[in-house]
């Protein structure tokens, strides 16, 4: 049973609960102390144990139930102890049953497989391939292409080798009882193959997921297919969640500038005013305030929509975010970010201003127009686009007054560095004005210029 | 205690609340009875007014141990929080003693010799006497042991969890001038959160995590029978179903089981034998903390009212 506790804890890592070596030391001490006669209670304290929060407490309950539903290998042989089959691999089962089932069976020349499967008796296969399952390390199991091999190394572990020998000699003797071991061996293959698809669901969700999700950072956002989009927008918050996480902790930073009298003089109070304790003036970090004008014609959408959603959600992070979105013309979309749901809002922000053929010229008019007052000399103004103002004017003058306002001036640009300046692309042009000009396709590059912005701050 | 069924064990410390005026869960006892065995403080965490800090004052009732509470706010420090010299009473104590001091550096011809004299005396004034012990102290004081609830965690700085790992690890704190302190009986040390920031990890780890929600339809009708007895049964029927579905509403404070509990209180005040239209839109502000939610309930009420009688008669 202990062997299985382990064997949950490589699952529960599985499905993304964190389990570090002293959680499952404290775990396994709770686990002694209530034992494992009642299956609710084991789960509530596992729950208790291992899980950190609402979300991995869900994910936990159901891995519990999941790995919990296959048979437990407790009824194995009587004579082996449990820890009888993992050790010693593939040849140890076969023969520790052997000296135990042989016996007075009535087929005493057959294998133990054979007997076993011809005495019908199911929770003793079961125990088997639970037994076997271990000797063959299925909790290795990571790829889905993996499930033939394991298949095989689980029959293998089991006995088949023997079996088909038995098979062999039996259709030469008794082919009534060979036809009935054929079925039988059937059945077993089809209920190895569950154990096996149960093992991937429990041991390999963590790994598959990590694949996904690395292709999915790698992935240019504005090619994704909408089946993707949902993903895209979960991936997009884990990342805003690690920002946060990175960012939000408050860092003092004391011993720099000039004492603070008023708080010396009172910590100091008991002993008469003589400063024997200083107190030092502490230096207040600023947090960015952000200001976001997103380019949102047809080429750049998506990627802006992703942006927003992440620059919306560091809330912890950043003072204020003021967004702009742009086509044509330019408006305001702060408070629609702010109120609806992430696809409400990007369909709303679309039918004002999307869909149009982008002009940065004119869209800068009406930035400066209406909104140069917001800019102050803490704003970073992060401007996403691929600068193809379709050969209008590109009114980099207006351009150069904002970077004069702020503090910083980012252009993130989905294209390739290779296209810029060709064709209708005004980027060198707006590139003299910015601090940082970078390339933004992937979730990967979003979440590095996004995270540089933060920690210029820091 | 060691030789007694895990799951008697458990049940004992259901009955126990129970007899406090608390209805505890099948995982909250689990999690009481855990945290006893293996030394291990627990996390609460759930939305406002579950019954996290009734959960602390019902053990140490149940126990007959003395609740040492610690409520967390923002610049919540070591000095608050743990010990701090007794300033005052070390410059009085100088005061008085200035003679006697000068009686016994009397003796001494040179600066050296006195300095070496009072080398001799150790230090007197950063004693133990001298030390004012602060909630956390105290809890590892009790002879008996005892409950400490640090309430609201979440609102402290995060500097102040870093403060509090030694003692949820170890049940020992460390003062510079007097060494280590370890805890006489290791306290029971409940920790509630509201989840306003993430906690860390470090003290996560050191706990055991319990997460209350809102209760079932027939445990919150226990709770509210323990708390409200004179009650009928067919009113605390109705207004718990009625409860259970405005909580199934995307309101902006859900009513938690303190609300229950002081809605349960006003009927009766009210003398109201069954819920009807009336009486809940008179008394819904009870239930409900912001006008907005109200408005959003207001047009429900009869349905609800409807649908909790009809659960009624199902069961």
């Amino acid at each position: 049973m202990r062997e299985n506790i382990h064997r949950f804890f490589r699952a529960a890592r599985g499905a993304g609960v964190h389990v570090s070596p002293a959680e499952s030391i404290d775990a396994m001490r709770a686990v002694a102390q209530v034992g494992f006669s009642d299956r609710t209670m084991l789960r509530d304290t596992l729950l208790l144990t291992l899980a950190k929060s609402q979300d991995e407490k869900l994910a936990l309950g159901d891995c519990f139930d999941l790995f919990f539903s296959q048979p437990e290998p407790r009824h194995e042989q009587p004579g082996g102890g449990e820890e009888d089959p993992s050790p010693d691999a593939d040849q140890a089962p076969p023969s520790g049953m052997a000296s135990d089932a042989g016996g007075g069976s009535p087929q005493a020349e057959l294998g133990p497989l054979a007997q076993m499967l011809l005495s019908q008796d199911r929770s003793a296969i079961a125990a088997a391939i639970a037994g076997a399952s271990g000797a063959a390390s299925l909790s290795d199991i990571r790829y889905s292409t993996q499930r033939g091999i394991f298949s095989s190394r689980i029959l293998d572990a089991m006995g088949l080798q023997r079996l088909r020998d038995d098979l062999d000699e039996l259709t030469a003797t008794n082919p009534a009882l060979a036809e009935r071991l054929r079925a039988a061996l059937d059945a077993l293959r089809e209920a190895v193959r569950d154990a096996v698809s149960q093992g991937l669901a429990l041991y390999a969700r963590e790994e598959a997921e990590n694949l996904r999700n690395e292709i999915l950072r790698n992935a240019p956002l504005a090619r994704i297919e909408r089946r993707q989009v949902a993903e895209m927008r979960a991936l997009i918050r884990q990342i805003a969640r690690r920002l946060r996480e990175r960012y939000s902790k408050p860092r003092k930073r004391q011993r720099r500038g000039h004492l603070d009298v008023r708080r010396t003089l009172r910590r100091n109070a008991a002993w008469g005013g003589v400063p024997f304790l200083t107190a030092w003036k502490r230096k207040h970090r600023d947090r960015p305030k952000i200001i976001a004008i997103c380019d949102v014609s047809g080429s750049v959408a998506q990627v802006s929509d992703f942006f927003l959603l992440l620059i919306h959600s560091l809330h912890e992070v950043v003072d204020d975010v003021r967004s702009f979105a742009f086509s044509s013309h330019l408006i305001e979309v702060s408070d629609i970010l702010e109120s609806k749901s992430p696809e409400e809002a990007m369909a709303e922000i679309m039918s004002k201003v999307g869909f149009g053929s982008s002009d940065y010229g004119s869209s800068l008019v009406d930035f400066e127009k209406e909104f140069m007052s917001t800019l102050t000399p803490q704003t970073t103004v992060i401007v996403l686009g691929d600068a193809r103002s379709n050969n209008l004017d590109p009114r980099a003058d207006i351009l150069r007054r904002i970077s004069e306002r702020s503090k910083r001036l980012v252009w993130l640009n989905p294209e390739g560095r290779l296209a810029w300046g060709f064709g209708d692309s005004e980027m060198p042009r707006y590139a003299t004005f910015c601090s940082v000009v970078r390339q933004c396709a992937t979730a990967q590059q979003l979440e590095r210029a996004v995270s540089d912005i933060v920690a210029t701050y820091q | 205690m060691a030789e007694q069924k895990p799951s008697t064990a458990i049940e004992a410390v259901e009955s126990g609340l129970a007899a406090q005026g608390y209805i505890a869960s099948r995982q909250i006892a689990t999690a009481v009875y855990l945290s006893q065995q293996i030394e291990k403080p627990i996390l609460v965490e759930g939305p406002a007014g579950v019954g996290k800090t009734e959960l602390a004052k019902a053990i140490a009732a149940w126990r007959g141990m003395k609740m040492i509470r610690l409520q967390c706010y923002e610049g919540l420090d070591e000095a608050k929080a743990l010990y701090e010299w007794k300033y005052a009473k070390q410059l009085l104590y100088t005061q008085i003693l200035k003679d006697k001091l000068g009686e016994v550096l009397g003796g001494a011809q040179t600066l050296h010799a006195a300095l070496g004299q009072l080398h001799d005396f150790g230090d007197v004034f950063f004693s133990k006497e001298f030390v004012e012990p602060r909630p956390l102290l105290q809890a590892l004081e009790q002879p008996g042991g005892c409950v400490l609830l640090i309430d609201e965690i979440d609102k402290s700085d995060a500097e102040f969890e870093s403060l509090l790992l030694e003692i949820l690890s170890d049940f020992q704190v460390t003062i510079p001038e007097l060494g280590t302190v370890s805890a006489i009986t290791p306290p029971t040390v409940i920790l509630t959160s509201n989840s306003e920031r993430d906690l860390g990890d470090a003290l996560k780890r050191r706990c055991l995590h319990l997460h209350i929600g809102f209760p079932e339809q027939r445990l919150e009708e226990r709770i509210v029978e323990s708390r409200v007895p004179n009650i009928s049964q067919t009113l605390r029927r109705q207004m718990v179903g009625f409860i259970h579905e405005i909580r199934s509403l995307d309101l902006k404070k859900l009513p938690s089981v303190s609300e229950t509990i002081d809605w349960a209180r006003v009927l009766v005040l009210l003398q109201a034998s069954e819920l009807d239209t009336e009486t809940v839109r008179d008394t819904l502000n009870v239930l409900l903390k912001y006008e907005a939610d109200i408005e959003a309930a207001q047009p429900q009420i009869t349905t609800f009212i409807a649908k909790a009688a009809r659960s009624n008669v199902f069961g």
